[in-house]
């Protein structure tokens, strides 16, 4: 498939800290990139300069294969982490005013649909709700049509129906074959929207691939984890420490749970579940995603 | 040209909106005017002036000349408020009670003068006098409010154009709205034009519901022409709003902000002649409100209600704002930043 957007050898650095260390992203066009990690991982940074907002101290970031212009204004959507609106004025007209920035505006009743914003549309701005605000927020990045979208941290602060509701509004957005990209500390977020996820730490893109694949490469079977204080005695052999955690990756739980009891490990704390994304993380960073 | 206007609309109605903002500004310089007009109401000086050319005769003790509650005031020489014809305009305006030019022997009064008539009799009743023959100019006197109302309007004006344009910008960069608006098609001289453009509109027409509404208690005096001074008005409102943009620019931090807008106002206040003259205090002092656009607009708009002045006589004014406000808004153009 087409790539809409390629970053090469990104790099930016904020005095001592490299924000960004040597990122390298292709996107294909249609799909949603999840971008996981920690807080001052260099997410924020990272799409920032892929939206053209700030220039790296190297590297390039093409669309559709050119360097981006002043026309790439036109084509990209963005919802930034943290957004004043101008005050007094009321949702209906922040959105006219916004759509009189664009040649080829969607209609405002289409926005309204897609950003469920029947019900606040004469509200002042500064009277929104957490969830109604970050709602407008995405239809001010979608009002121009735009070909990709970027979104950072869209839920965070958000209560879980709030979210959820948020998470219908972009599988809307990327049903219509727009690119989304999303920043997100939330991996059930990013299992829930995320076609690929790259994890990021330290500036560095650490994996990215299918979420599906990324769980088969580290991880087989089911997942056992006992707290730190309730072994006593040696490791299994099965088992290894992951940040408080000792874990075992089991495709047969019968026989690891004989070995642990042979082991004379306290099974109280003990879990099993699939592996999802969180422990992925904290098996690549060693630390937990919401530090 | 649609988002422009989109964004001078949207600018309007937040100012409009803002209840707070928006009745200050029509109620503050009203009771000013108001307060003013009262306070300064009555005749608080007591003594006569005379503006006095040539030199007097050598007299007795007894003579005009030398009655205590009159001050003589020389008016020789031909420096700029010197001269007969100044004397006279100071008579017509009652900042004189009365003009005597001992070279050429006439003495002159106003006939709309309260107290010519008792000066007349004092005057008559010196013998060293005798031969000089009396003039008579008419002019209704200027009250301290019809002198006031130009420097309230004025003042108000700064104050509107500098936190208006100058603190607003700043806060929308603070807050974040500058960083969406980079993130659109925007260009950042359209929408600081737009900025601009909101609060011209808004300030001309508080500043014109302000005179309109005392001018119907207090009548002010008006002897030059409505277009000159809605001129002076214009002029003056994009000067202050070029100066307000240059603190737009680039600061990021509203307190600072703030501090370096009262900074430059308040010697504006103190020093151009907002609610009293300047004349007579020192001279460099003088020379440094020369320097402050509000001190022009206030002369100009002084001289166009107060002495009927046209386009002529007030274009050193004129001139001094235009320039002011090119080279504020080439100031601000190169230092803007979205961010």
């Amino acid at each position: 498939m087409a790539k809409i957007m390629e970053a090469s050898g990104l790099r930016k650095r904020y005095g001592a800290v490299q924000a960004v260390d040597s990122v390298t992203l292709d996107i294909e066009e249609g799909i949603c990139l999840g971008i996981l990690g920690p807080n001052g991982a260099g997410k924020s940074t990272t799409i920032e300069i892929m939206e053209g907002i700030l220039s790296p101290d190297e590297g390039k970031v093409l669309f559709k294969g050119k360097p981006i212009g002043r026309d790439f204004k036109r084509k990209v959507g963005i919802q930034f982490q943290t957004t004043a609106l101008p005050e007094f004025i009321t949702v209906k007209e922040t959105l006219r005013l916004f759509s009189s920035f664009y040649p080829d505006p969607r209609p405002l009743g289409q926005i309204v649909e897609l950003c469920s914003l029947a019900d606040i549309l004469d509200r002042d701005n500064r009277k929104l709700s957490g969830g109604q605000r970050q709602r407008m927020l995405l239809a001010l990045a979608i009002v121009s049509r735009p070909e990709i979208v970027f979104l950072d941290e869209p839920t965070t602060g958000l209560d879980p129906q709030a979210r959820r509701n948020f998470w219908d509004l972009v599988a809307r957005i990327k049903a219509e074959r727009t690119t989304v990209v999303l920043t997100t500390h939330y991996m059930d977020e990013a299992q829930v929207l995320c076609d690929e996820v790259a994890i990021m730490d330290h500036g560095k893109i650490l994996e990215r691939d299918r979420p599906g694949k990324l769980l088969a490469r580290h991880f087989t079977g089911a997942l056992v984890k006992i707290p730190k204080g309730c072994i006593d005695g040696a490791l299994p052999a099965s088992g290894r420490m992951v940040a408080d955690f000792l874990e075992i990756q089991s495709t047969n739980l019968d026989d690891t749970m004989r070995e642990l009891l042979a082991g004379g490990i306290n099974l109280e704390g003990l879990s099993i579940h699939k592996p999802d994304l969180e422990d992925l993380f904290i098996e690549l960073t060693g630390a937990s995603l919401r530090n | 040209m649609r988002q422009f206007w989109a964004m001078v609309y949207a600018r309007s109605m937040e100012f409009v909106r803002d209840r707070g903002s928006f009745v200050w500004s029509l109620v503050f310089p009203i009771i000013l005017v108001f307060g003013f007009a009262f306070a300064f109401s009555g005749n608080g000086n007591a003594l006569f002036k005379v503006g006095v050319l040539g030199s007097p005769p050598a007299a007795a003790a007894a003579s005009f000349m030398a009655i205590e509650q009159v001050q003589f005031i020389p008016y020789d020489g031909s420096a700029p408020g010197k001269g007969l014809a100044s004397s006279l305009d100071r008579l017509r305006r009652h900042e004189l009670d009365m003009v005597l030019d001992l070279g050429s022997r006439d003495f002159y009064l106003n006939a709309q003068g309260k107290n010519a008539s008792l000066l007349r009799r004092l005057f008559l009743a010196d013998p060293a006098m005798a031969g000089i023959s009396e003039k008579t100019v008419t002019g209704a006197p200027i009250r301290y409010v019809d002198w006031l109302v130009p420097g309230v309007i004025g003042m108000n004006m700064m104050f509107s154009c500098l936190f208006g344009v100058g603190f607003v910008i700043v806060r929308y960069r603070k807050n974040g709205v500058l960083k969406r608006l980079k993130a659109t098609p925007v260009s950042a001289l359209g929408f600081v034009s737009a900025q601009a453009l909101s609060r011209f509109i808004i300030v001309i027409m508080t500043s014109a519901a302000v005179f309109a509404g005392t001018n119907a208690f207090l009548h002010f005096r008006m002897e030059g022409s409505w277009l000159t001074l809605m001129l002076v008005a214009s002029l003056g409102i994009v000067s202050m709003i070029s100066l307000g943009l240059i603190f737009a620019a680039r600061l990021k931090n509203e307190e600072l902000v703030n501090g370096l807008v009262n900074l430059i106002t308040f010697p504006m206040l103190a020093l151009s002649g907002v609610f009293f003259s300047l004349e007579g205090s020192p001279p460099i002092l003088r020379s440094v409100a020369k320097a402050f656009p509000l001190t022009q607009v206030i002369q100009a708009a002084r001289s166009v209600m107060l002495d009927g002045a046209g386009m002529a006589q007030i274009a050193p004014q004129l001139l001094f704002l235009a320039v002011f406000s090119a080279a504020a808004l080439a100031i601000s153009a190169a230092l803007f930043k979205w961010e």
